[in-house]
């Protein structure tokens, strides 16, 4: 064991002499070690930031919430049947709520986007959902300022307004924005709450901080039409294990509200999130492969300069080899001696790689939030190891097994 | 006792389809403190006799006893260690590390004998100072005349105490004067008690050595002992 250490040790003092004596070309070497590190690393974490920030989006809409809705996010049915569904209208909500008995909250939404503006600012584009007072017990919300409107409030389809946090902070960059008065659509409206910051999403429209609510009877009275528009009726379970409960009474209780017949389909669907995440996991998961691979192809093309490198190196140094041979140098010595070489350069460029990966992951995390994690750190140093000691195999091992009299006659 | 025992020892190498007989039938034993020289045309497998002597190359056939153990039945690693330890090599060309200093190079062989650092750095620098190098000890072989390189290789093959010392020319790459400085090494590491094998082309060369070994066409043609030994005034190396 101790001969083995003196050894490693012994060789790592070699193989730093031969780097230091071919720096340029060690350098180079390394270049190729250094992008690949850097690149693998940085699609790695930016994946892992897509991925997060999706999960955020997608829990913001709730793990134990159910969408009973006329449209149907994932369907294999045609488009014209869903179209011709009945209207879900606030009637079918108030019997749901009614008979429905396990859900812990229900409430209508509806939605459309606007614009919203305080004096000379303005942000478009913003959800302005509507829904009742009993909204904000199917979600998990916490105040940045304020509440969310009352039951008198929306009962009275008052003009008022709780904002999401980008919304606030666009409109009210000092924060100060409630009871303010803002307008939307030519009405004014007061803020009486401001949402914590949920996680912004890349998925623009999921994007839950982009968001304000009024009362429904405010958002039929000034924007939308609520004979010509479907509502969604949210329905939170008790919690998350009960779900399935919940989706099948609530299946039971919106036929029975429809007055649908034991052979009639359903015309309305019961979303849920999963759906969601099975369907972003098939598209995106494919995405992530094959941006690992190409960046793993790139990882693949330092080392194939590495093992050429080497391979240059054990020819330029066949004497050298001979000399070391003579003088009494084992193969594996001299196997060890060149793997060393070979995986110092990869641990060096892979260290300044990650690095060169941590920094600008700095950057990219303007776009989409992302940071360095450990485990990236890890794999990096193992997968620049790896690399070192694969592509150095073949020429170490070609250098262990020179015949001694023939490199030391090599011109 | 023989250090070196060898009978009926042949070397062939194939070159396409023709096979070049460097050693054809060669028998020699050599007992320890002897300083033999080796001589003969060029082409006659005097390189190549040093080579098997020296563990670097094996037979084709015949015995080969180094201090009483056959060294063709052993390992590349048993090999190495032989040429590690038991042998000490010096070429024409000097074969040092060009981009080590002389310190390295002398101590490398005992980094391969797994010495720790600072024995084997004291070790390295007596043997300099043996050479009469001890000012020269951080100069690279570039930085170093052609006989002070084979100073230092010299001292890099007596370093480790080895059982005998080979040169193949030793010589060849050094003028007249500066040849004679390294003969008056040999002679000194000889009335030591150290067992020296060295192959020259020159008769003044090899008048040094007790006794001569004559090759010709990869056979043994004369080996005689030398009436006359050349006796140097050894005065001008150290001391
Ligand atoms: N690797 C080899 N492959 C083929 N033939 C070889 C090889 N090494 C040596 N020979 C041949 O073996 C013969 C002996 O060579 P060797 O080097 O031993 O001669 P030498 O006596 O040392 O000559 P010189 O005085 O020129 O150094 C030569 O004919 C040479 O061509
Ligand atoms: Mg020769």
């Amino acid at each position: 064991m101790r001969n083995i250490l003196f050894e490693l040790k012994e060789g790592l003092l070699i193989a730093l002499r031969a780097i230091r004596a071919n720096k340029i070309r060690s350098a180079l070497t390394m270049l190729g070690i250094f992008i690949g590190i850097t690149v693998v690393v940085l699609m790695s974490t930016a994946i892992k930031g897509i991925d997060n920030s999706f999960q955020k989006g997608i829990s913001a809409l709730g793990t134990d919430v159910l969408y009973i809705d006329k449209w149907a996010w994932f369907t294999n049915q045609e488009w014209w049947k869903l179209r011709n569904r009945r209207n879900i209208d606030m009637e079918d909500y108030e019997k749901f709520k009614e008979l429905a008995k396990l859900p812990l909250a229900v409430a209508p939404v509806t939605s459309s986007r606007q614009t919203i503006k305080y004096k000379d600012r303005r942000i478009d584009d913003v959800v302005l959902n509507g829904s009742n007072s009993d909204y904000v017990k199917t979600t998990n919300f916490t105040f940045d300022q304020g509440r969310f409107y009352s039951e008198i409030e929306s009962n009275a389809s008052r003009q008022v307004a709780v904002l999401g946090s980008d919304v606030a902070k666009n409109l009210f960059p000092r924060g100060d924005a409630l009871d303010k008065t803002i307008k939307i659509g030519g009405a004014n409206y007061k803020v009486v709450g401001v949402l914590d910051e949920q996680g912004s999403s890349i998925l623009g429209s999921y994007n839950p901080d982009n968001q304000a609510f009024i009362p429904i009877g405010t958002i039929f009275k000034n924007f939308i039409s609520h004979r010509r528009n479907s509502i969604t009726i949210n329905v939170r379970a008790q919690n998350p294990a009960m779900i399935e409960e919940t989706k099948a009474e609530a299946i039971g209780v919106m036929r029975k509200i429809r007055g649908l017949k034991y052979d009639e389909e359903d015309d309305f669907t019961v979303n849920q999130q999963e759906a969601l995440m099975e369907q972003y996991n098939s598209v995106v998961g494919v995405i992530k492969i094959a941006g690992l691979f190409i960046t793993g192809l790139s990882l693949f093309v330092g080392a194939i300069g590495i093992m050429n490198i080497m391979f240059v190196s054990v020819r330029e140094r066949t004497r050298e080899i001979g000399i070391r041979k003579a003088i009494g140098a084992k193969k594996r010595t001299i196997l060890a001696q060149f793997l060393l070489e070979s995986s110092t350069i990869c641990l060096v460029g892979g260290a300044v790689g990650l690095l060169a990966a941590v920094l600008l992951s700095m950057v990219v995390d303007q776009f989409i939030p992302t940071s360095v994690q450990i485990d990236a750190v890890v794999i990096a140093f193992v997968v620049a190891l790896l690399t070192g000691v694969l592509s150095g195999f073949a020429p170490a091992y070609m250098a262990a097994k020179l015949d001694p009299v023939e490199s030391l006659r090599y011109e | 006792m023989n250090i070196i025992n060898i009978e009926h020892i042949a070397k062939v190498y194939e070159v396409g389809l023709e096979k070049v007989h460097a050693l054809r039938d060669v028998s020699l034993k050599i007992d320890k403190n002897e300083y033999v020289a080796i001589m003969g045309p060029s082409g006659s497998g005097k390189s190549t006799l040093m080579n098997m002597l020296g563990c670097l190359d094996t037979p084709t056939s015949g015995v080969y006893d180094f201090k009483g153990e056959s060294v063709s039945t052993m390992t590349d690693n048993d090999l190495a260690k032989i040429r590690n330890k038991e042998i000490g090599f010096v070429f024409q060309t000097f074969n040092l590390l060009p981009r080590s200093d002389a310190l390295h190079n002398v101590e490398l062989p005992l980094v391969y004998a797994g010495m720790s650092y600072s024995d084997r750095r004291e070790k390295a620098k007596q043997a300099l100072i043996d050479v009469g190098l001890g000012d020269r000890m951080h100069h690279k072989p570039n930085e170093l005349s052609g006989g002070q390189r084979q100073r230092v290789a010299v001292a890099r093959a007596l370093v480790t105490q080895p059982s005998i010392i080979l040169a193949d020319e030793p010589t060849g790459n050094l003028d007249s004067k500066t040849g004679e400085e390294i003969m008056g090494l040999f002679q000194e590491l000889h009335e030591k008690g150290n067992t020296i094998i060295l192959v020259t082309h020159e008769e003044y060369i090899a008048e040094h050595a007790a006794r001569i070994i004559r090759l010709r066409d990869g056979l043994i043609e004369k080996d005689e002992r030398v009436e006359s030994r050349k006796v140097l005034n050894t005065n001008s190396a150290s001391e």
